[in-house]
């Protein structure tokens, strides 16, 4: 018998096979590798965390269904890429604990359709969607942005309970005595008040602060969590260590300086990096794709950018926490990155003209 | 040879594609394969222009008979695969995405399979060098890794360039393709015998056989056989698709980079494949022009996979019977590697001498899945050997900016399919690129053709005006002459009527 075979396909060129990563495996390892932190984070805040996070989570995917619908894009394709989760994940990461309900449901709101959708979906967008909504929420509802709840793990006796935290979340009432500052905020006050670092700071602990057990917002605040998850995403080639190294040696080394010149004023690197989001950004926010330079060196540039900003903000602006806007403004800068970093053709000097012929 | 390790730069882009290759690499290759009823053989199975029929429907001709001599510059003969009648010269659909017809020659095999005289050589190395050359000119020999250039064409190129490297190109870093694996290790001693009498008819002194390091079997056949040969060198290379590019490769071996324009000779190097040494060994040394080839035939819905050699011009069809190929599992058939090759709408097609492998793929096998938007992630930039910046072009091509795609370098994307392999949004980058490549040359061609049109309206026009001006000088003159006369008659007049009076 001879056989005659016909392409069931379409004839589409090479390359005709192709890797199993896709969108969502991609998404998936982003909250895999961010979920212990999170664990963590719903752990040390309790109930009123949790219900935050799914409050942010679902309002998030419900946005993103509606915009989808006006679009007149597929929805279900979309909708389970698991972009929008992960950015409301993200943003959830930021918020502090004991937000109310609807603090989630705006910054989400904010996300998903300012920060993504009307950039024209996933991609498009020129700033990080969940920096831009903490950003934005910080601007429009300081107070409740800045209320840090104290640590209250499940289950402890001192901690509220499920009731309470209902009542905490989503009627805002929250118990006295169960909020305070960050660390960085703490000290930003006390600066104020002429008091000097090494007096300010009996009170704090590094070693809390490294393993989470501090204030701060929902998912940032445990440094040993955040960097693991990030080495492994590294691990797995997801993201490459250029942003995140760079960002963080940049704190590093500035902070090292000016606190050699002057301990009396400027905190010390371990805590720079120890607090704040530091390691939240480095390896999970200043690292996405969308928002960041797409070459190597691009890349440098950006963690160095990042870093340098969110250690002037940090160190002279008003915002002790200016990890958001020094992202948002290096995002900015990224497409002009883009423009004057990229890879020099095969057969090509940087400029594009063909290389001298030599024997 | 020595090079110097700092000298051996860093291998910039590329992938690490599943290699599918062993249902394939460790058994040896059919040669059984029954001789088809009829052969179908395309006049241009080579870069440059077809070759030119000098034989008509009705004559027989003996295997290795010329059919077809090349025309112009660059361009390859095509001979006889078997003897028999030849029953057709018409246009018959070639294997390429389109099935686009060409001029193809249709010989009805006798069944004899008998050889035309021809002579064997004992000492190649008694001939002069433009001979080698000429002679594999001649002998219809192309690249057959894929790239069928002519052979002979490069083989002058080498020699006027006086160049110092020859690079013998075993790489195969295609997935599924195993014929150069194979050739490699049952014929290694034919192949060291054919890289010998290139390097003869180049006069270079040494030659560099890269061998990628997944076939370590290969490799040792190389070397064993190249052992007596201290010009030869076999080396391995890393196993990196596309280390087969031969920018990618020349530069691996020897540093060096191939400007954009300029030809590998330029700069003292030429690369040629292993395949076309073996047939350069059989044209020189036994006279036996290219009629055969080694072709790998695998893929999912293969029942059995195999290396097989067939004469040019087989129908896959055939090809397909004998290895029992699965047709309702086949999804899409590739002509060449899942990389680069080609889709082929069906399965009608001739196997010609740049046909390296034939894939049955099933629907598992392949990537298929729906389009979704780029996110950015730049592993497209990061794991393409030629620099480039796909997602841009992308986008710019998708807009319709083909201008500014060809800024970004659109011309010097080598369609090697590593972007589209890699890209988690499956994003089919590389069909963006040919179809701009396309457009772009169209878009060309027609202003070419409008600039000529235009050209023509021009002379035209100059014609008339010369024709317009030149009748108006007649009038002028021929009114200037009249006045003339006039004046001349009225002065004669008057002369006269002084006379009178
Ligand atoms: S197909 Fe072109 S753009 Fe894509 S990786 Fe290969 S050379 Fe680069
Ligand atoms: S690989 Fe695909 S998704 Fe990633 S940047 Fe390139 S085109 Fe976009």
């Amino acid at each position: 018998m001879i056989i005659y075979a016909k392409a069931t396909t379409k004839l589409r060129s090479g390359a005709h096979i192709g890797t199993k990563t896709s969108v969502s495996s991609i998404m998936g390892k982003v909250m895999l590798a961010i979920a212990p932190a999170t664990v963590f984070g719903l752990y040390c805040f309790g109930w009123s965390a949790i219900f935050l996070f799914i409050v942010t989570l679902v309002s998030a995917l419900f946005f993103e269904a509606c915009c989808l619908k006006l679009a007149g894009r597929p929805i279900k394709a979309t909708l389970f890429d698991g972009s929008a989760l992960l950015t409301a994940w993200l943003l959830a990461m930021t918020l502090p604990p004991f937000a109310p309900w609807w603090v989630g449901v705006v910054g989400s709101g904010f996300a998903i359709i300012l920060g993504k959708q009307v950039y024209g979906g996933l991609g498009q967008n020129l700033f990080n969607p969940a920096m831009l909504a903490r950003v934005a929420l910080l601007i429009s509802f300081p107070i409740e942005l800045t209320t840090w709840a104290n640590v209250s793990p499940l289950f402890f006796p001192s901690s509220p309970d499920i009731m309470e935290s209902w009542r905490i979340t989503f009627s805002s009432i929250v118990p006295d005595g169960m909020t305070g500052a960050t660390t960085l905020g703490f000290i930003k006050t006390e600066f104020s008040q002429n008091r000097l670092l090494p007096d300010i700071l009996k009170e704090y602990s590094s070693i809390s602060n490294f393993f989470g057990w501090t204030r701060g917002s929902l998912g940032e605040t445990s440094t040993l969590l955040l960097a693991g998850g990030g080495v492994w995403l590294m691990q797995q080639k997801i993201i490459t260590w250029h942003i995140p190294v760079a960002l963080l040696a940049t704190v590093f080394l500035l902070s090292s300086g000016f606190h050699l010149a002057d301990s009396g004023h400027y905190v010390s690197p371990f805590l720079h990096l120890n607090s704040g989001a530091m390691f939240l950004v480095a390896f999970f926010i200043a690292t996405d794709y969308v928002t960041s330079p797409n070459t190597p060196t691009g890349q440098l540039v950006f963690g160095v950018g990042c870093g340098l900003l969110i250690f002037v903000i940090r160190t002279w602006g008003a915002y002790p926490e200016g990890a958001a806007f020094a992202v948002l403004l290096m995002n900015a800068a990224t497409p002009l990155i883009d423009y004057y970093i990229k890879p020099r053709i095969y057969g090509r000097d940087r400029h594009g003209k063909p290389l001298e012929i030599s024997k | 040879m020595l090079r110097t390790l700092f000298a051996k730069p860093r291998l910039r882009g590329g992938v690490h594609a599943e290699e599918r290759k062993s249902a394939t690499e460790s058994s040896p290759v059919i040669t059984s394969f029954p001789l088809p009823k009829k052969l179908y053989i395309p006049l241009q199975q080579h870069v440059g222009k077809p070759a030119e029929p000098m034989i008509k429907v009705g004559d027989t001709v003996l295997k290795g008979q010329l059919l077809a001599y090349s025309q112009g510059m660059i361009s390859a003969p095509v001979h006889a695969p078997s003897s028999g009648l030849i029953i057709d010269v018409n246009d018959y659909p070639a294997p390429h995405p389109s099935a686009l017809p060409i001029r193809t020659i249709v010989l009805e095999t006798d069944g004899k399979d008998e050889w035309i005289n021809i002579v064997q050589v004992d000492d190649p190395f008694a001939l002069a060098p433009e001979e080698i050359s000429f002679r594999v000119g001649a002998a219809g020999i192309v690249g057959l890794g894929g790239a069928t250039f002519p052979t002979a064409v490069k083989l002058n190129m080498g020699r006027e360039n006086q160049v110092q490297t020859l690079i013998i190109n075993g790489a195969e870093c295609e997935p599924y393709l195993t014929c150069d694996d194979r050739l490699m290790q049952e014929r290694a001693a034919a192949i060291i015998d054919g890289v010998r009498i290139m390097l003869h008819g180049m006069g270079t002194a040494s030659a560099v056989v890269a061998v990628e390091d997944n076939k370590s079997h290969a490799y040792s056949a190389m070397y064993t056989a190249a052992l007596p040969y201290p010009q030869i060198e076999v080396i391995q290379i890393p196993t990196r698709y596309p280390m087969g590019w031969d920018r990618q490769l020349i530069r691996y071996v020897t540093g060096k980079e191939i400007p954009v324009g300029a030809r590998s000779s330029e700069l003292g190097v030429t690369i040629h494949n292993v395949g076309t040494a073996y047939a350069v060994h059989k044209a020189i040394r036994y006279g036996q022009p290219l009629v055969n080839r080694i072709v790998t035939v695998s893929g999912g819905a293969v029942a059995l996979p195999m290396n097989v050699e067939v004469p040019l011009g087989t129908i896959i069809n055939e090809l397909f019977s004998f290895c029992q190929v699965n047709m309702d599992k086949t999804a899409r058939i590739i002509m060449g590697g899942p990389m680069m090759g080609d889709p082929l709408p069906h399965s009608a097609l001739p196997v010609v001498k740049g046909t390296s492998g034939v894939l049955a793929l099933t629907k598992d096998e392949l990537r298929d899945k729906q389009e979704q938007p780029c996110i950015r992630c730049a592993s497209c930039i990061t794991v393409c050997p030629a620099g480039l910046r796909p997602l841009d072009m992308a986008n710019n091509i998708r807009i319709n900016q083909l201008d500014t795609a060809v800024d970004l370098g659109l011309k010097d994307c080598i369609s090697c399919g590593c972007c589209s392999y890699i890209c988690p949004s499956n994003i089919p980058l590389v069909q963006y690129f040919k179809y701009a490549t396309g457009e772009v040359m169209a878009r060309q061609q027609a202003q070419h053709k409008s600039e000529q049109t235009k050209k023509l309206i021009e002379t035209r026009n100059a014609r008339i005006d010369k024709i317009a001006r030149l009748q108006a000088e007649e009038e002028r003159e021929r009114l200037a002459a009249k006045a003339e006369r006039e004046r001349r008659l009225a002065a004669e007049a008057a002369e006269a009527e002084q006379e009178v009076s």
